[in-house]
């Protein structure tokens, strides 16, 4: 029988996925928005299976709501990817350090 | 009228010291000088209808601050009536004397403006004297005694331009100082005890006192005898005691007439003042008077002897000065006041007239102030000599022996009334270390005046030849006030001789003493015990003769020495050559007390300066803003990497902190 448990584990396993794809990464942008994206499933994973797991439909919408909001924040992570690009010609994570003390 | 005698000075002070730009210097001068008149006028005219009735008039209220109540009042008794007419009258003549004095003074230019400014310090000195004098409390005691320091700290620095001047203006501060950390602590202890700084409270607690116990330093002490020391300290730094005298030869760099009123005649005996006017505290202190009776015979023999071998002219009068003052201690230690009163009375009087004779020599001679280069003067300045001789026979104490007997009152200059009854004090204060030191202080004392007159206005010419030819008689606002003190010099000692000691009834009714036992409410209090004065009274013969004889051999030796045989001194002088070199240099006072103090407090300067403040201080300061600051500013930057992951790894590093936190301790429950 599959429990709540299961659910939250694999929704830690896969935000610290997430997080390690942030700061383990060393060459693409496009992977940080992508780990990003993965963090955001985590935790739409974790809402859902609490609103089923206490029978509240709260937890449900706010997981479209996340969906919703994540969408538009990959638009505009894109956008300034793309933006980004134009301007420094790669978008190796490495060469984004203009803000080195 | 008091009211009146007490603010003309400083009304003078304020015209003269601040508005002579808007009236002109000449009018400053005139109307400080005309104001101090008026209120040596109404002195007298109060010294002389003083009934005896101490009064009190409360002018403001002054500093309310829990149970300290002080009120600016005046006190009008015997003895402000008689440091009134002593401050006045030598104030207002001195004034008067300053208008020739100081007309052409070669110090400054002839368009620099100082005139007004002197006349503005002598004024308000007065004043600061006269706020001393008249107080009712302790408090503003300690207002005019540190008023009349400021005062005499700026005219001592009269001449600004001069670093010896400027020297001995510090070296008065400083001094005195020490002597009013002592007065200072005396006044703190004696509210303490008895909740009041006002006169009369403090009188009235006095016998509690003497039976009371007071923890200072490091063991008990009887309250009545640690209050009366710590207040003769302060008397001692003012008055130029032996151990704080060193101050007062050096305050010779101010204008003569400045030596005249302050260091001699007024603000020096200003010490005697608070021991008499604290006898009732020292009729309760036995150990604190011995003490002070100790102190004063001391300081009387040792600036006796430094007398005899100064050649400044201003400095043997300074040291007789000194040697003076010792005299009134010895007095007023043994329990006679009156008699201290008495010399205080009549010796600014005639030091006074010896001052300011001085400096009309000094300025006959061109500012010449070494008696080795006078001579001869008698008949380039007669009527200087004729004053100075006057002031020198009332010093040295001339007069005819037991005359009191046949006459009602002794005939003699008033040093010969004052010195013997003070002297017979001694001896009757049961003290012959005391009785001995004066009279052969008063031989001294002899020696070194005859001595002043012998090498200034006999003998051959010394010295520039260009000043003797060129030596005049000073003007006439010079003279006069040498011949009004001359007046009080001669005749003060015989006029008033019954009232200050000579006969115990007219004493009572002149100073108010209380008749038998009680407390005094009077100007002076002798206890029931004090028989002093009777004793005085009743000396053996050879007592009383002795000052008379010491003086006769001072004046037969100055004779040989300086009329006779020339020659003698140099010859005593080359074989007693450390005795001499001994006195000539003050005992060494000076460098003890620079090796002691100067140099120890400079180098403990030095090491806080150059240790304490160059390297803890600024090395600390300089150490955090240069050294470490910069160390974690490059370590801060250094984390900057500018790298995303950086930040969001820091990020999570802070969020696992704090989830191990909340899960762990449970957070801030």
């Amino acid at each position: 029988m599959i429990g709540l448990q299961h659910y939250l584990v694999v929704a830690a396993a896969l935000f610290v996925i997430g997080i390690f794809g942030i700061f383990l990464n060393r060459k693409n942008v496009i992977v940080i928005l992508m780990s990003i994206e993965l963090m955001l499933l985590a935790v739409n994973l974790n809402f859902v299976a609490f609103s089923s797991q206490a029978g509240d439909l709260v937890g449900q919408v706010f997981s479209l709501l996340i969906l919703t909001v994540a969408a538009a924040e990959a638009a505009i992570g894109l956008a300034i990817l793309v933006v980004f690009f134009r301007n420094r010609g790669s978008i190796d994570v490495e060469d984004a350090n203009v803000m080195k003390g | 009228m008091v009211t009146v005698i007490l603010l003309a000075p400083l009304v003078g002070a304020l015209i003269c010291g601040f508005f002579w730009r808007l009236i002109g210097e000449r009018t400053g001068q005139i109307v400080s000088a005309a104001l101090l008149f008026l209120a040596a006028g109404l002195s007298w005219y109060v010294f002389l209808t003083f009934d005896g009735v101490t009064q009190h008039i409360e002018l403001l209220r002054w500093i309310e601050s829990g149970s300290l109540s002080t009120d600016w009042g005046i006190r009008l008794d015997r003895l402000t009536a008689i440091m009134l007419v002593v401050v006045n009258t030598v104030s207002a003549l001195v004034h008067l004397y300053s208008f020739g004095y100081i007309a052409h003074d070669e110090n400054w230019g002839h368009d620099e403006p100082y005139r007004a400014r002197f006349f503005a310090y002598l004024s308000f000195f007065t004043f600061a004297m006269l706020a001393l004098i008249t107080s009712d409390n302790l408090v503003q005691m300690f207002f005019g005694w540190e008023g009349v320091g400021v005062a005499s700290y700026l005219l001592i620095g009269f001449y600004y331009r001069k670093p010896t001047a400027n020297a001995a203006a510090i070296k008065a501060f400083v001094v005195n100082r020490v002597g009013d950390f002592g007065f200072a602590l005396g006044i703190f202890g004696l509210f303490y005890l008895t909740d009041s700084i006002k006169f009369d409270d403090v009188f009235a607690a006095t016998p509690a006192l003497a039976t009371t116990n007071l923890h200072f330093l490091w063991a008990d002490w009887n309250a009545a005898n640690l209050i009366g020391v710590l207040l003769f300290i302060g008397a001692c730094g003012k008055s130029a005691q032996l151990f704080l005298h060193t101050w007062l030869p050096d305050a010779m760099e101010g204008p003569t007439p400045v030596s005249a009123l302050i260091h001699a005649a007024t603000m020096v005996t200003a010490g005697v003042f608070l021991v008499c006017r604290m006898s009732p505290l020292f009729e309760f202190a036995p150990e604190a008077k011995a003490f002070i009776v100790v102190i004063g015979a001391s300081t009387a023999f040792f600036a006796a002897t430094v007398g005899l071998v100064q050649n400044d002219i201003k400095r043997v009068i300074a040291y007789s000065t000194c040697s003076q003052l010792g005299y009134m201690f010895v007095a007023a230690g043994s329990g006679v006041y009156g008699a201290a009163m008495f010399h205080l009375f009549t010796h600014a009087f005639f030091k006074a007239m010896l001052f300011l004779g001085a400096g009309s020599v000094i300025t006959a001679m061109h500012h010449e102030q070494d008696m080795r280069n006078y001579g001869g003067l008698r008949k380039k300045v007669p009527f200087t000599f004729a004053m100075m001789m006057i002031g020198t026979l009332a010093i040295t104490g001339v007069g005819i022996p037991f005359s009191g007997e046949w006459f009602g009152t002794p005939i003699g200059f008033a040093g010969f009334l004052s010195k013997d009854a003070i002297i017979e004090s001694a001896f009757a204060g049961g003290s012959m270390y005391a009785f001995t030191l004066l009279v052969v202080a008063a031989c001294f004392t002899s020696f070194y005046s005859w001595r002043l007159i012998f090498m200034t206005f006999y003998g051959p010419e010394k010295g520039d030849h260009h000043a003797h030819e060129h030596a005049h008689e000073s003007p006439l606002s010079m003279t006069i006030p040498l011949a009004v003190l001359a007046l009080g010099a001669v005749f003060a000692g015989m006029v008033w001789f019954n009232d200050f000691f000579g006969n115990h009834e007219t004493m009572a009714h002149f100073f108010s003493l209380p008749h038998e036992g009680g407390h005094a409410m009077g100007a002076i209090f002798m206890g029931p015990d004090n028989h002093v004065l009777e004793l005085a009274h009743e000396s053996p013969v050879w007592v009383s003769l002795a000052p008379f004889i010491a003086m006769l051999l001072g004046f037969a030796v100055a004779y040989l020495f300086y009329i006779r045989n020339p020659k003698l001194p140099a010859q005593l002088a080359e074989q007693q050559a450390p005795l001499y070199r001994f006195l000539l240099n003050k005992w060494y006072f000076d460098e003890l007390y620079d090796v002691i103090f100067v140099r120890s407090a400079k180098a403990l300067g030095a090491l806080l300066w150059k240790r304490g403040d160059g390297d803890i201080i600024d090395g600390s300061l300089n150490g955090i803003a240069m050294g470490i600051v910069p160390f974690f500013t490059r370590l801060a930057g250094r984390a900057q990497s500018g790298y995303i992951f950086t930040y969001a790894f820091a990020m999570v590093l802070g969020i696992v902190g704090l989830i191990t936190w909340m899960s762990i301790a449970g957070g801030t429950h």
